[in-house]
């Protein structure tokens, strides 16, 4: 989380009963996020310095593979965008062995609301994704994904930025895990819509992609 | 020949920017830019001292100006530097992930010791 005081402490305890342990990896948030999260009762992960959403989402599975008792990893937004029946039915599915990875697509239902530039964009970056892997994605660009101990352990992710999705999506097309996808909702609240990515970020995400 | 000067100048940018931008020895690395320094160095005193010997040479090329051809070398100077500094910001900036993750992991409670003893 980077800044997201606000909502950061609804959305852990919103996971809470359902998830008993909860990492948040703060990235040098300076509105007192790690208060709010600790309180929340998250374990928080601190960044010393912002380094971008790629370098926390990789910090955050090496902490949570610190325990051994750890099966399933799931990745979480932390501004509230995820709704927790999704994860929670992703993370079942993990754990009953269906796939060694469950990754979050808001384009398998009608339950999400986009504006019809961003789904164009979203949509290009999954045929992006599936030219580029030929894993036939639906959604490349979704935080809610649930992993197993041996794929969690397995991802190394170097984009510290946006380009991460990219990347994880070629480093689980490269270890040939078994995958599958499940709808999930995202819900854009005014709040999310004014700190999420704007357009012009898909500009950055190639750049970092064409020259890393 | 102006035709011909040009595509030697854009196929050598892309092949040094591409050999610079692909890992390989850092050592190695740091020499090239030192002896391409020193030629660039060497050849702007020259050409100060000498500008007609640069134009003659302009000419066999077909470039034409002498200055034309400084500028040129310059572009390509301008390009590897900024190709290799790319590169060398894209492994300061891996080093300091690398480093801010371990004291991220360091500093916060270890995960086990949180299980025997929730709060």
């Amino acid at each position: 989380m980077f800044n997201e005081a606000k909502v950061v402490g609804d959305v852990i305890r919103g996971l809470l009963p359902q998830f008993p342990n909860i990492v948040c990896v703060d990235d040098g948030s300076s509105d007192g996020s790690q208060a709010v999260a600790n309180a929340a009762g998250a374990v928080v992960v601190q960044h010393p310095i912002n380094l971008g959403q790629g370098a926390a989402l990789q910090t955050g599975l090496e902490y949570a593979l610190q325990d051994p008792h750890t099966a399933c990893v799931i990745t979480f937004d932390a501004d509230g965008q995820h709704r927790v029946e999704d994860a929670r039915d992703m993370a079942l599915r993990v754990l009953a062995g269906e796939a060694d990875v469950i990754l979050g697509s808001r384009f398998l239902d009608r339950r999400t609301k986009l504006s019809r530039m961003k789904r164009l964009v979203l949509k290009t970056a999954a045929l992006q994704s599936r030219l580029a892997t030929g894993m036939n994605l639906t959604d490349a660009h979704n935080g809610l994904r649930a992993f197993n101990r041996n794929v969690a352990s397995a991802i190394h992710l170097t984009q510290n930025r946006m380009a991460h999705a990219s990347e994880l999506v070629h480093q689980l097309a490269a270890m040939k895990v078994n995958w599958k996808e499940q709808p999930v909702e995202i819900i854009y609240t005014d709040y999310s819509k004014s700190k999420g990515q704007s357009l012009l970020n898909s500009v950055n995400i190639l750049a970092e992609l064409l020259f890393r | 020949m102006l035709i011909f000067v040009q595509i030697v100048l854009v196929i050598s940018v892309l092949l040094v920017s591409i050999a610079l931008m692909r890992g390989g020895s850092n050592a190695r690395h740091l020499a090239i830019r030192r002896v391409l320094l020193v030629i660039f160095g060497i050849s702007a005193i020259f050409s100060v001292f000498f500008p007609t010997v640069v134009s003659a040479a302009a000419t066999t090329l077909g470039i034409g100006r002498g200055t034309d051809l400084v500028l040129y070398a310059t572009l390509v100077c301008f390009f590897v530097f900024m190709a290799t500094t790319y590169q060398r910001f894209r492994h300061a900036e891996n080093s300091l992930t690398k480093l801010a993750r371990r004291i991220a992991l360091d500093e916060a409670v270890d995960p086990q010791q949180r299980r025997s003893s929730p709060k």
